[in-house]
């Protein structure tokens, strides 16, 4: 690892994202099928719209397109006021009309980006919408291997989130996919579950060599990555892999590989040549899109407070440390309680950073605790820490007389026998009490 | 009693002079005896036809009043009927039955209409003649050694044939009013967005427009009632409300502007008719319009826009024809959609995109405002149809740009996406009837459906109103 590690000292790399999420619509893109079709019996949920049948037009999805939206607000993208389909032609079993209806030129939003906790911005080139394909299952029937298609998935919206190739680590594009997956659970537009393939990455990865101008001349695109750690275990792969040719003073092919788990690397796929001819052309069966700023502006107020902000005004508003607020906001739910309990804290003259600590060190589960209950119990267990120094004193020194063997042993200098007296101690009372303190009152004592 | 026209049908049930089983029986046994000459049907729905005429006739029984209750209607065969065999006149879908009902074909069933079977075309609605049909040329009912025009060349015939009372047809452009104008039958193009595509096998999305073919202008009207509107399974049909299209056909047309350019009668153009459309504009003069010259763009440009337009889109339509699902594979294309695939491949490729598509595009956006500036001038744009009369059977062969010419005087306004219509004006010395078409603006119906119907009852007393094919 130290070598290669010195080996990437060399080269910079250059990481791109492109993210699929899957919007959770009732209906699907184009047709009013349900969008529902995970774990449902193949080909249910179609229609002829969703399944290309001749003469069938499809319908754009307002929802969608407005989830689309304010996801590109939430990345602090533009959206311009025109907008429109178009249809990416080309072939494959799984896509019904032998075209996709997609955006080219012109996406619904632009120049976006999402910043790291580092400070570090990451560029967003644009959010666009489109349709998910079929799925193509390969199975073996009666000895023969088949492949059969199930059109459930085929016109599940899609939005599309490309990233400039700011990345320079795998650590930073994790970071990036935890925020953009919290921002669309945030928002409340898609369940972005990788396992099921609500949320598909694919990174374009390359090496950078030392004064290189520009852009390298060569991208790898690695697809099947279904976990945020595959991901960065496939782009350290791929560094490494690059790297070594680059050292051979090669360049590596433009190409497609596919990630496999089981040895953590990634296998060549499809070498692209040049970028494929997808004959884009506006889709003419969908009308161009335009906007006025009103309808936008009233978009934006749809959007709810997002994990960043509503981190910091938790803790500005309750001061409490900045760390425990972005652990509390990190689902929104689990933060609308947090809030909730800090709010009824307050009426109860809590101190709130007592009570957060009390939430998170516990691990409150705050889904299932009504926040009355967790003030009931933060309110009980701190009564205890405020128990009388006479009281505790008088324990201390019982302890002490019982285990004459332990005392010596820590005037010896066997320090960690502390530990077993604190225990000790709190062994005596019903509720849990403040460890440190007792700590430091028997501490006094043996001095 | 099948050569009535839809008003008179409509009034022949009402009285009960016939039931809609009858005249349904009436129309299949027309087709019966005369289709082995036209072929203007790829398939007769007989029992369903007899099925659904007999339902009307209860219907009429019990007092049900509809638009179209107890007609016999063809549909031309690139609409879905629901359990109905929809080929496009391809063999790629010879053996598709299309499980949903075109929002056409809906419509027509709501309005309580008996469908008597679908229509030839050629393949895919690729060409003008319906000789391209992969199941055999439509002939003329004129002269069944002619063409009888396309691509709706089976709806047109049919209704010249009275094998119906009204056809639907659908026009790229020209798909409607050329082969009406060829068979001697009124054909509405309307407006762009007027009427659902829904469920019409695509050929040039952006230009699509289905409407119907009928024996009169009245009739022509009465359809357009049902089918047009908004349809919130085709994104591209507009909210503009719909008119009553039959409530203006008998106003006078006094100081009505009609513009004639030079350019619209071309070089070569038939001279017979020629003389007819100017005899028949001359007509609508006597009925007090005002005839004004005016200069539009040489139609010519127009066949550029609309071959690199259509066929570009045509080459993304038929995509999904991959012989997975439904049908043949791609090798059951014919000769015509596989040179409009490959055109429209290449004109959409990168490098070339600009060059073509987009190019043309803008042309097109040129060709509309010229349409513009002509309608702050005139009110309606009157023109022969075709530049020609019906071309004899054969004549397609080898020429595979056909269409493109045979159209030269539609695709403009259909590029446009205007309202346009076909009415007959009289026949040539062999017999063969020549056609006018009167454009106006987008959504103009009612005044194109006006003045086409003022022509036409006030030519009633001509000899050549009363020639009907011998079959």
């Amino acid at each position: 690892m130290e070598e290669f590690n010195t080996k990437l000292m060399k080269y910079s790399p250059v990481i791109g994202l492109e993210v699929h999420v899957e919007l959770k619509t009732n209906s699907k893109m184009f047709c009013s099928c349900s969008a529902d079709y995970f774990g449902q019996k193949p080909n249910t949920h179609t229609c002829p719209v969703c399944l290309g049948l001749p003469g069938a037009l499809p319908f754009p999805n307002k929802k969608a397109i407005e989830w689309c939206i304010m996801i590109g607000m939430s990345l602090n993208c533009e959206i311009p006021l025109f907008s429109k389909f178009d249809r990416k032609n080309y072939f494959y079993p799984d896509l019904s009309k032998g075209y996709q209806i997609s955006q080219y030129d012109k996406p619904f939003c632009i120049n976006g980006h999402i910043t790291l906790s580092s400070g570090k911005k990451i560029g967003v080139t644009r959010v666009h919408m489109e349709e998910d394909t079929g799925k193509l299952i390969h199975e073996n029937i009666n000895g023969k291997g088949v492949s059969l298609i199930d059109f459930n998935r085929s016109g599940v919206p899609l939005v599309e989130i490309v990233t400039e190739p700011d990345f320079e680590t795998a650590e930073d594009v994790k970071e990036y996919l935890q925020k953009l997956q919290q921002i669309v659970r945030y928002l409340q537009v898609s369940n972005a579950d990788m396992e099921k393939g609500n949320m598909r990455l694919e990174p374009n990865i390359s090496l950078k060599k030392p004064g290189e101008k520009g852009l390298p001349k060569y991208k790898v695109e690695v697809k099947n990555i279904n976990s945020f750690s595959f991901v960065g275990k496939a782009i350290e792969f791929e560094l490494k892999r690059q790297a070594e040719i680059l050292d051979k003073g090669k360049l590596p092919v433009q190409e497609t590989r596919g990630f496999v788990e089981k040895s953590s690397s990634t296998v060549s796929q499809r070498v692209k040549e040049e970028a494929s001819d997808y004959r884009y052309f506006p889709e003419p069966d969908i009308p161009p899109i335009r906007w006025t700023k009103e309808k936008i502006n009233e978009l934006k107020k749809q959007i709810p407070e997002l994990p960043n902000e509503k981190a910091k005004r938790l803790s500005e508003e309750f001061k409490i440390r900045l760390t425990d607020a972005i652990i509390a906001t990190d689902d929104i739910s689990l933060a609308n309680s947090f809030e909730e309990t800090l709010k009824l804290g307050q009426k109860h003259n809590l101190d709130s950073q007592k009570l957060a600590n009390f939430i998170i060190n516990r691990k409150i589960n705050l889904l299932e605790e009504l926040p009355a209950k967790i003030v009931e119990n933060f309110i009980k267990a701190n009564v205890n820490t405020d128990l009388s120094d006479n009281e505790l004193n008088k324990i201390i020194e019982q302890v002490i007389k019982d285990n004459t063997k332990a005392v010596e042993d820590y005037k010896k200098g066997k320090e960690t026998v502390i530990m077993f007296l604190v225990g000790q101690v709190m062994r005596q009372f019903k509720q849990k009490i403040d460890a440190n303190k007792v700590k430091a009152s028997l501490l006094a004592k043996l001095k | 009693m099948n050569n009535l026209n839809l008003k008179q049908a409509k009034e022949a049930l009402k009285n009960k002079k016939i039931s809609s089983y009858e005249l349904t029986k009436l129309c299949l046994e027309t087709i019966e005896k005369t289709d082995k000459k036209l072929n203007a049907f790829v398939t007769v729905t007989n029992e369903l036809a007899l099925k659904s005429a007999k339902n009307a006739d209860n219907s009429i029984k019990n007092g049900v009043e509809l638009p179209l209750l107890g007609i016999p209607i063809a549909i031309k065969d690139n609409f879905s009927a629901k359990n109905v065999r929809t080929t496009a006149s391809s063999k790629v879908l010879d053996d598709y039955i299309s499980p949903f009902d075109s929002t056409v074909v809906k419509k027509l069933k709501d309005a309580g209409a008996v469908i008597l079977g679908k229509t030839n075309m050629d393949a895919w609605a690729h060409g003008s003649s319906t000789e391209t049909s992969d199941y055999g040329p439509t002939r003329n009912p004129w002269n069944t050694n002619y063409l009888p025009g396309g691509s709706s060349g089976g709806s047109a015939a049919s209704v010249a044939a009275n094998q119906c009372i009204a056809a639907i047809g659908s026009e790229t452009a020209g798909s409607i009013r050329q082969p009406a104008s060829w068979c001697g039958v009124v054909g509405l193009k309307p407006t762009y967005g007027r009427v659902s595509r829904y469920g019409v096998v695509a050929m040039g999305s952006s230009l699509d427009s289905p409407g119907p073919i009928t024996k009169t202008v009245e009739d022509s009207a009465q359809i357009l009632n049902v089918l047009a509107g908004v349809d919130e399974m085709d994104a591209t049909t507009s909210p503009l409300p719909v008119r009553n299209y039959t409530h203006e056909l008998n106003k006078s047309i006094q100081g009505l502007k009609i513009g004639i350019s030079d350019e619209y009668f071309i070089k070569g153009i038939d001279k017979e008719v020629e003389e007819k459309v100017k005899q028949a504009i001359k007509k609508l003069e006597l009925l007090g319009a005002k005839i004004e010259k005016i200069k539009l763009f040489d139609p010519k440009y127009a066949i550029d826009v609309y071959t690199i337009i259509q066929r570009s889109e045509v080459s993304s339509n038929l995509a999904r024809y991959d012989g997975i699902r439904f049908g043949n594979d791609r090798s059951s294309f014919a000769e015509e959609a596989k040179r409009r695939i490959m055109f429209g491949t290449y004109a959409l490729s990168s490098g070339y995109y600009d060059q073509y598509y987009n190019k043309a595009q803008q042309v097109r956006t040129l060709i509309i405002e010229d349409f513009n500036k002509a309608f702050k001038k005139v009110d309606v744009i009157i023109a022969p149809t075709s530049p020609s009369l019906a071309l004899p059977v054969g004549a397609t062969k080898g020429e595979s740009m056909f269409g493109e010419l045979a159209d030269v005087l539609v695709e403009p306004s259909s590029i446009a996406g205007l309202a346009g219509i076909n009415i007959p004006v009289g026949f040539a010395k062999n017999d063969l009837p020549v056609g006018m078409q009167i454009i106006g603006p987008q959504f103009s119906e009612s005044l194109v459906l006006n003045v086409a119907n003022q022509y036409e009852i006030n030519t009633q007393d001509e000899k050549w109103r009363n020639l009907t094919p011998s079959l």
